[in-house]
């Protein structure tokens, strides 16, 4: 049963992701790109972490996907030109390709039993991020809230 | 699943058959199943999902029949109208013919059109509508769907909507459509900020993402009279008024339909659609509207809790439904009295205002938590959101200096 859903959700991720990196219009590529973060939302519901997968849903779907689109509404038009084919992304993929494949055929580990692990809640995310990740998450939050003032200064600028 | 509830909360007294009579209709229909067909486990898994499923789609798809037809009655009535009273008595099939006119009607795509993204919005925008409605707890055991972070699925579901409006406007390849999508995207995206802080707040005090437990936190009354209900906390009050605000600009109602503003762009990303997809725009509206407010009388009108001791007989699903109804209620009221604010006033009330608000009202629920939760607690909170909210008044007060309007497109 699970492993069926894993097969059909990863060639779901998949097939979106290869239109996501094909398909000739950009606002089509970014609709299957939400589609493919979608397919990996549902492999960390499959793996029953749901805050992961309900984050993922709640910050690249409603944000960085609509982001994406303004991005590409505001700075250019749809230009349907063919492209050739990039040789050197295609290469470099298939090096990480080939190394990351090699290096799950040669690991060990996929023998060992897994630990028993208690059921990750959203109770104990909270209380590793408030006390262990504590100064992780102080970091990064005020690299957001630089990032918001920065771009607010931009537009300030521009408004003189 | 209804009977799936979490251990610690069942309320002693369950077994009241008037209160419990969906849980155990529906665990004799499963019982039945099992017992006529042998079907195995996942098959009565599946079905107890389907039954979830339709009962919800039916019970809220009568709603949005019910609530076409008396929001029209409602607002005829403030206007000093009849409203709808041709079809059936006073006016009640009117939905009925709404719905055979839209079904029947011609389904226009226009030739320029994406016609897959068209087609896929609609479906979308519903789809995430009506998702959202399915971790709110409708009575004493009677949750669609518990997981761990039910909120967060909530809003995950929700922020969906987003691209969904976006792929609407983008995909009828018309200049007001995008205009509409754009203008429901900026201001979808400002309020949903002051919507998330606002529920903080009573995730914080209960410590738990689930719907039911923030529920069950409030029940039980203060010297046996005043329920427990987060609204009567002086931070639950401002949270729920925050969090009503909000939820009126997400579900772009009157005063803040700009997105669909008839008079400057004919009906925003609606514009392009026509028969039973503009009818299932329209449908998401309304079940977006339920779920906004659903979990507003969750999270700050005690769900399903009755709010006198005296009153608990009467069943849960009673309860909830009648706060809900009276809070669409305040939504068309509000749609009959106020006109239609302007882009820049709703993005400056959404940043300058609302979002401080809400951040206050984290803030004064901490403040409530440390000062031990009782009459000092109330105080003590009282005063913060009393402090920040007349600092903000005088810093934002225009009266005696309105910037002369600055035309930047038309002079």
């Amino acid at each position: 049963m699970s492993s069926a859903a894993f097969v059909f959700i990863a060639i779901l991720t998949l097939a979106a992701a290869l239109a996501a990196a094909t398909l000739q219009k950009l606002m089509h590529a970014t609709l299957s790109f939400a589609v493919a973060l979608v397919g990996v939302a549902a492999l960390f519901f499959l793996l029953s972490a749901e805050f992961v997968g309900l984050a993922l849903v709640f910050v690249y779907i409603g944000a960085v996907a609509v982001l994406i689109v303004f991005t590409i509404l505001l700075t250019r038009r749809d230009v349907r030109k063919d492209r050739g084919a990039n040789w050197g992304g295609a290469l470099l993929a298939g090096a990480v390709f080939g190394g990351l494949t090699w290096a799950i055929v040669k690991t060990q580990s996929v023998a060992i039993v897994a630990p028993h692990i208690p059921a990750l809640t959203v109770k104990r995310i909270g209380e590793a991020l408030m006390t262990s990740y504590v100064w992780p998450l102080q970091c990064v939050g005020l690299l957001l809230t630089a990032a918001l003032i920065g771009a607010l200064v931009l537009v300030m600028e521009e408004k003189q | 699943m209804i009977n799936q509830s979490i251990d610690g909360f069942l309320h002693p007294d369950v077994s009241k058959s008037v209160d419990q009579i969906f849980v155990n209709a529906k665990q004799w229909l499963l019982w039945l199943l099992s017992w006529l067909t042998d079907a195995p486990g996942w098959v009565v898994q599946v079905a107890s999902s389907l039954i979830n499923i339709f009962a919800l789609l039916f019970v809220f798809l009568t709603l949005f029949a019910l609530m076409s037809v008396l929001e029209r009655k409602i607002l005829g009535r403030i206007q000093n109208r009849y409203g709808p009273n041709r079809v059936g008595p006073f006016g009640l099939l009117q939905p009925v013919a709404d719905g055979i006119k839209m079904l029947i009607k011609e389904d226009i795509v226009p030739a320029r059109a994406d016609k897959l993204v068209h087609f896929l919005a609609p479906i979308l925008i519903a789809a995430a509508a009506i998702l959202a409605l399915g971790v709110i707890p409708y009575g004493r055991n009677m949750t669609p769907f518990t997981i761990d972070g039910g909120i967060l699925f909530f809003f995950a579901v929700g922020s969906t909507a987003e691209l969904a409006v976006f792929m609407a406007g983008w995909g009828s390849n018309n200049k007001f459509s995008m205009l509409g999508a754009m203008r429901a995207i900026a201001q979808m995206i400002s309020y949903e900020l002051p919507l998330i802080i606002t529920v903080l707040p009573a995730v914080m005090v209960v410590g738990s993402l689930i719907p039911d437990r923030i529920v069950a936190a409030q029940a039980g009354y203060t010297f046996g009279v005043v329920p427990r209900w987060f609204v009567f906390t002086p931070w639950g009050a401002t949270a729920f008024i925050l969090f009503f605000v909000s939820g009126l600009v997400e579900s772009n109602r009157t005063p803040f339909d700009v997105p669909e503003g008839e008079s400057e762009i004919v009906a925003g990303h609606m514009t392009e659609y026509s028969g039973f997809k503009y009818a299932t725009f329209f449908m998401a509206e309304y079940i977006g509207m339920f779920a906004i407010t659903g979990l507003a009388a969750t999270l700050f009108l005690g769900g399903w809790h009755s709010p006198l001791s005296a009153l608990e007989f009467i069943p849960s699903y009673v309860w909830f439904f009648a706060k809900l109804s009276a809070l669409l209620f305040v939504y068309i009221w509000l749609r009959g009295t106020l006109p239609r604010t302007r882009i820049d006033q709703i993005m400056n009330f959404a940043w300058k205002f609302m979002l401080p608000m809400s951040f206050t009202c984290v803030i004064a629920a901490a403040v409530w938590h440390y000062a031990g939760r009782g009459l000092r607690g109330w105080l003590w909170s009282f005063v913060v959101v009393a402090t920040v909210y007349t600092a903000l008044s005088m810093l934002l007060d225009t009266q005696r200096r309105f910037a002369p309007r600055i035309y930047r497109f038309a002079e």
